[in-house]
């Protein structure tokens, strides 16, 4: 009996593990094959050649590469910060007010780019901005467009994170705060904002990345001389296989990965002083 | 419909101090059903006041709308001769120590209490001189620079306690203050919360639905149920002349008999209920035949193997029954008698001698007696 | 009258709430709502004044108001079977790959979840981490290994498997791969939060009470992580539909998608009113499954799902 439930247990235990080891593997596969070819010294195909670094040496005069980097760093920025602002007053909205006229309207609008086809997006945009071109002889389409575009969807993303930040705070704080002497205006800067920090920090890096990587947006709303890095990839990538894209590729995911590492180390230590403050500030056991 | 068929207290309840607070016909309406049903009290300068009453009663509810975080569908509020209408929170004199504590976790513990001094624009060595005064009153001062989570919670309670007196409010409010320590820290911090208050000399209104901790710590305590204020008085008072059942059983314990009234004399007053006749020691303003109540706390009656001396036929204030249920609880024993008449009686009787002469057995047949003056007369 | 006025003027009504509601959901408004508003109304217009949007539905000539409100294009829609093929087509693979992700994405969330909270952490960053690096590029990966000169074929054909190489590219099963690929993450992470908040105890307690492994999963776990698989299966099936840069990459002739219709229409046709037409189709087709996650996202904000 006991070894019949142990072999029932192991045999769980031996499923679980591979079906999470096969997923990873599907996942990593395709990106390790990426940067294993970033180095591979033939243009074509997909046959080992050879060693070399010829492609990450003509990514430096690639010039429509790096300004189209240029270009998508700009706008990332700018992205972030506007979706952290829009979607601190959004998710602020959402959660301390509880009702008021049009609120599912709002929830609605505030939620919806999250899922919607980025085409839909970028075509309704798209056709606001000419209107608004033949009308007021302004936005031109470029950067702006692009990064209006970019702060619709990432208000989407940053309302999420901030949304649950807020709601795990506890209430009585500000009330306490208002008890004290605080005004009302003054509550959000000296008592909520503090306390919300680190889910700007990952709204921000959430919505920089997010404008960094895209490429329909991008594409509906960019202008003459405006291309956009991801853009630059993707034509490149619709015509046939490119290793300098392989070399694009390999750089990003260094980056990507030591930012990860890098963040999940912070969030994981700033995680567990947070859940001791949650812990202790809401009153637990005695001594 | 108050009737005035109850026990008078011993000596009328004297209010200590002048009136400071008062609430009238204070009404919170939530959805059309009341939290708080026109309730009026006054509260004197200096006393700590108590509104005790088990969850939903209203008594948070009537706390938050004196801190100003509900609006009142009615009634007035007056503190010191200033109606507090349409003040907002962050403008009345009066400060909160809330349930959670609430203190901000982004702020070391001298932050913390410096915080409502510095909205006041305190220039900033008055702050300090306050401050380091207000850590040394709850005896904090070598934590000034610790955050929250690195406190216990006793620590914690005291940061807030601190907190709140550092504006030297007129009035303080206490959310249910000692609800989460366990029990022996919660009778110490009960005596050191009280001095320190005391010592203060502010009036504070405080909210619990535990009696004893109302009983330590209120000068003034009152019961509240449904919204509404069914008893003020002492503790003494509130627990010894209960006026009406719901307050009788809510705090401590009680038996409750239901009878008419058989004798009506100015001195005295025969009650008979199925169970026995109750002989009080007292008059009371009702009728012959009026339907009545009497209870009896289980302290004050007396246990016997044998039937009290005298005439079984103009027995009073006694019943018999089977012994059911007992539980040794230290400084008392308490029984459960079963009556013929399948009533429980409940008698708490204190353990003077680490070897009790009379230690009844189960199912063995047990009396127990009160004294004519213990006897408390309730309304029906 | 005249007080009424300068009350409203000087904004004095306008309190602190009003303004802290007012930018997002202006910004919203503006930004969100009114371009789909201009987006329907240009389905409805002729493509030669498509140059022109505005005023050329009413014409207002000789005292007479004309309103023109051209059909042609949905009528159009209606008619040529391309067009809902090409939308049934869309739902088709969205519907496939939502439930592949499924497939794949729940016992793997569950495994994670279930895990020693030091590995947890550290399997958790290594799914973050194909999330956070560029969509576009981990696509273009899957045209380097399913291309005929790609990796899995140069590899079957160096083994011998296959003698001339297997036409994967641009074909259905590249594109569902792609989009697998491309969204299971999005799968993962919903129905990860969910399973890993949930309560370990309701488990003991089936077992306690005589449930076996596999009954408790699909009596108590699977019904219990109900908002988790709504959640992440919207976050797959919606986008799918409307996606252009997978099928452009990795589909081919014979899968039809609506996202690569709109963009030809837009871009090679410059025929913006059927673009517009095709997108406002679109939008009322996904509209059920958006007020379902509209719907889920409401209970989450309501107090934990």
């Amino acid at each position: 009996m006991k070894g019949r439930i142990k072999g029932r247990i192991d045999g769980y235990r031996w499923f679980g593990r591979s079906w999470l080891s096969a997923t990873y593997l599907f996942l990593y596969i395709p990106i390790v094959v990426l940067i294993v070819f970033s180095f591979n010294s033939s243009r074509q195909s997909m046959e080992w050649s050879g060693f070399s670094l010829q492609w990450y040496a003509s990514l430096m005069d690639d010039a429509e590469i790096i300004s189209g980097f240029v270009l998508s760093l700009k706008i990332a920025v700018l992205t972030a910060f506007a979706s952290v602002i829009l979607g601190t007053f959004a998710a602020f909205v959402l959660n301390r007010y509880r009702r008021f006229a049009g609120r599912t309207l709002f929830n609605s609008m505030v939620s919806a780019p999250l899922v919607m086809p980025e085409v839909i997006i970028g075509l309704s945009l798209l056709l606001l901005m000419v209107s608004m071109q033949r009308l007021l002889g302004f936005p031109e389409r470029g950067l702006f467009t692009i990064w209006i575009a970019h702060s619709l969807l990432g208000m989407a993303y940053a309302t999420v994170v901030v949304q649950s930040r807020l709601r795990e705070m506890d209430k009585s704080l500000e009330e306490a705060a208002m008890d004290l002497g605080c005004k009302p205006h003054q509550i959000f800067f000296l008592v909520t904002l503090p306390n919300i920090t680190p889910a700007l920090l990952s709204a921000w890096l959430l919505t920089f990345t997010l404008s960094l990587d895209d490429v329909v947006l991008s594409a509906f709303l960019s202008g003459p001389g405006s291309s956009t890095m991801p853009i630059v990839i993707f034509s490149r990538a619709r015509l046939g296989l490119d290793p300098r894209v392989n070399a694009i590729a390999t750089l990003t995911i260094l980056a990507v990965s030591i930012g990860v590492l890098a963040s999940s180390l912070y969030i994981a230590r700033a995680e567990r002083q947070r859940q001791k403050q949650i812990v202790a500030a809401t009153r637990n056991v005695s001594q | 419909m108050m009737i005035e068929a109850t026990t008078k207290p011993a000596a009328a309840p004297a209010a200590d101090g002048q009136p400071f607070l008062l609430i009238q016909d204070l009404v919170k309406e939530f959805d059309g059903a009341r939290a708080v049903d026109s309730v009026s009290v006054t509260i004197n300068k200096g006393e700590i006041f108590a509104l005790l009453g088990s969850s939903g009663c209203g008594k948070s509810t009537l706390l938050r709308m004196l801190g100003g975080f509900e609006i009142p569908t009615s009634g007035k509020i007056v503190l010191g001769g200033v109606d507090l209408a349409s003040v907002p929170p962050y403008q009345r004199p009066i400060n909160m120590m809330f349930q959670s504590y609430a203190l901000f976790p982004h702020l070391s513990v001298w932050d913390n209490v410096a915080f409502g001094l510095r909205r006041d624009s305190m220039p900033k060595d008055q702050i300090a001189e306050r401050v380091e005064k207000m850590l040394n009153l709850v005896q904090l001062k070598n934590y000034a620079r610790r955050k929250p989570h690195q406190l216990s919670g006793g620590q914690q309670q005291r940061v807030a306690l601190a907190r709140s007196l550092a504006k030297r409010p007129q009035l303080l409010l206490l959310d249910e203050p000692l609800g989460a320590l366990d029990k022996k820290l919660r009778e110490q911090t009960q005596l050191e919360l009280v001095n320190i208050i005391e010592q203060v000399g502010v009036t504070c209104v405080m909210v619990t639905h535990d009696q004893e901790e109302a009983m330590t710590m209120a000068s003034r305590i009152a019961v509240m149920s449904e919204g509404k204020i069914l008893q003020i008085g002492k503790p003494g008072d509130i627990y010894e002349t209960p006026n009406c059942r719901f307050v009788a059983d809510f705090i401590g314990s009680v038996n409750l008999f239901n009878g008419k009234v058989t004798v009506d004399e100015p001195d005295h007053v025969v009650i008979t209920s199925p169970e026995c006749r109750h002989y009080v020691g007292h008059g009371i303003s009702g009728t012959i035949g009026m339907a009545i109540s009497v209870g009896i706390r289980p302290e004050k009656i007396a246990i016997s193997p044998v039937a009290p001396p005298g005439d079984p036929a103009t027995q009073v204030n006694c019943v018999y029954g089977e012994l059911v249920d007992w539980a040794y609880l230290g400084s008392t024993t308490v029984y459960h008698l079963k009556l013929a008449s399948g009533a429980l009686v409940k008698a708490a009787v204190p353990n003077r001698q680490r070897h009790a002469q009379y230690q009844p057995q189960f199912k063995d047949i047990v009396y127990a007696s009160w004294s004519q003056d213990d006897i408390i007369v309730l309304p029906f | 009258m005249k007080k009424f006025l300068i009350h409203m003027l000087t904004l004095r009504w306008l309190s602190g709430r009003h303004i802290v509601i007012g930018i997002p959901y202006g910004w919203l408004l503006l930004v969100f709502l009114v371009p789909f508003l201009i987006v329907f109304r240009i389905s409805v217009a002729d493509v030669q004044s498509a140059a022109d949007p505005f005023g050329s539905l009413l014409s207002y000539v000789d005292g007479v108001a004309t309103l023109k409100i051209k059909l042609a294009n949905y009528l159009f829609i209606a008619q040529d079977s391309l067009y809902a093929l090409t939308y049934l087509s869309s739902l088709k693979y969205a519907v496939v790959t939502t439930l592949l992700c499924l497939l794949i994405g729940y016992p793997f969330a569950y495994f994670m979840a279930r895990a020693r909270p030091t590995i947890r952490t550290t399997l958790l960053m290594l799914v973050m981490l194909p999330f956070w690096t560029s969509f576009l590029l981990r696509i273009y990966a899957w045209k380097g290994i399913l291309a005929s000169n790609g990796l899995l074929n140069n590899l079957l054909l160096w083994l011998g498997v296959i003698e001339t190489p297997l036409a994967l590219l641009h074909t259905p099963f590249s594109l569902v791969i792609g989009m697998v690929y491309a969204y299971l993450p999005f799968m993962i992470l919903p129905l990860y939060a969910n399973l890993v908040k949930m309560d370990v105890r309701f488990l003991e307690a089936a077992a306690d009470l005589g449930s076996t492994p596999w009954k408790t999963f699909w009596l108590v776990t699977v019904p219990l992580s109900k908002s988790g698989i709504i959640a992440g299966s919207m976050l797959v099936l919606i986008p799918c539909v409307g996606e252009f840069v997978i099928p452009e990459l990795l589909g081919g002739p014979e899968t039809l998608m609506i996202g690569r219709v709109l963009w030809d229409e837009f871009f090679s046709n410059n025929d913006w009113p059927m673009a517009s037409a095709v997108t406002v189709i679109m939008i009322l087709l996904i509209l059920l499954p958006m007020a379902i996650f509209n719907k889920y996202q409401n209970k989450q904000q309501g107090g934990g799902a």
